[in-house]
């Protein structure tokens, strides 16, 4: 990450020492500064509007009614961590909390439903698990359509359908690979 | 949008939720991510100006171009498949940056929103499961998370090009 970062301005400078033009880059340097700074109050105010929701309905118990309705689903997806009351709870909690947004409160019941997993000794659920937290299932798209709101977009969450098209093929493909590389057991 | 803040609000107060003191908790939230996201858009904005002002990209555009439209993929959003799985703030910046290039109603604006909101940051992910629970890394989880990353991507530019293209 900060690899990438560092070779962009040192090989930008480089060339643009090596052309003379390293005024313009001073200029560009501050461009760029100027607009993230100008772009940052707007991602402010969106950010804010979906955080006050998504705390509504964190407190508002959305998220462990999303979470027994999840349940059934869980059982085929994780045979031998389900049939561990804790670990399920812990599960679905997980689950239900990623397809809200609510990283927060999606990170720790990920972890005590990854140690749960553990404890069963049921490697291939673990695996399935991460990888389900590594691919999206958040049911709408808050941050990408901030942005795009925040830059003036007439209907920001207008790419929704193509999110849940493209998180549902990823998944699949995650899914699919932690399979084939368990052997094909389960 | 208004009706699921309306009915986030509902559902709050049904509960007996404190909904103003809930609201301006949510609203903190927000205010500290957008803090905590600030200092990569102030490095990383700056980093696509200069990278653009030095022509580069036209060159580098022009050798991998072919690769790029064999995946069907635009070029301009290389940068963000690189950065995605790796730093979460920093795919937020490099998004940002290129919808606010291109418009956010523009096939690269979309594409990148749309690549943006299908994934996750994998390898902070799978760092923080497996060391917060610890739990040893068999070998599997990360590349196979990789691998629906790729899926997530290609798949993301195929279906706005279809949409919006």
């Amino acid at each position: 990450m900060s690899f990438a970062i560092i070779s962009i301005y040192f090989v930008s400078i480089f060339a643009a020492f090596l052309q003379g033009e390293t005024a313009a880059a001073g200029a560009a340097v501050l461009e760029g500064t100027r607009e993230a700074l100008r772009f940052a109050p707007e991602l402010a105010a969106a950010l804010c509007l979906w955080s006050a929701a998504g705390e509504l309905l964190e407190r508002g118990g959305a998220a462990e009614a999303l979470s027994r309705l999840l349940r059934p689903f869980l059982r085929l997806l994780f045979p031998r961590g389900a049939r561990d009351a804790e670990t399920l709870a812990a599960l679905s909690e997980n689950l239900g909390a990623n397809m809200l947004g609510l990283g927060n409160a999606a990170t720790p019941a990920g972890i005590r439903a990854v140690r749960g997993l553990q404890r069963l000794g049921a490697r291939f659920e673990l695996n399935t698990l991460v990888v389900l937290n590594t691919a999206s299932v958040q049911l709408l798209p808050t941050t990408a359509a901030s942005i795009r709101g925040a830059l003036g977009s007439r209907s920001p969450f207008d790419i929704t359908p193509a999110v849940w098209i493209s998180s549902a093929l990823a998944l699949a493909a995650g899914l699919t690979a932690v399979h084939i590389l368990n052997g094909g057991r389960s | 949008m208004p009706l699921l803040v309306l009915g986030a609000i509902l559902t709050a107060a049904a509960r007996g939720t404190d909904v103003y003191e809930a609201m301006t908790a949510g609203a903190k939230k927000g205010l500290l991510l957008t803090w905590s996201i600030l200092p990569s858009l102030l490095v990383i904005f700056p980093a696509l100006r200069l990278l653009r002002a030095s022509g580069l990209p036209e060159l580098l555009g022009q050798v991998l171009q072919p690769l790029f439209t064999l995946l069907g993929v635009p070029e301009e959003t290389g940068i963000l498949m690189l950065l995605r799985p790796l730093s979460g703030s920093g795919a937020l910046a490099e998004a940002s940056e290129l919808i606010q290039r291109h418009g956010p109603d523009s096939l690269i604006g979309r594409t990148a929103a749309v690549m943006l909101g299908s994934s996750e940051t994998s390898f902070y992910v799978i760092a923080v499961y497996f060391s917060a629970a610890g739990v040893k890394h068999d070998g599997r989880a990360l590349p196979a998370a990789l691998l629906a990353d790729l899926v997530c991507f290609l798949s993301s530019a195929w279906i706005c090009r279809l949409l919006w293209g």
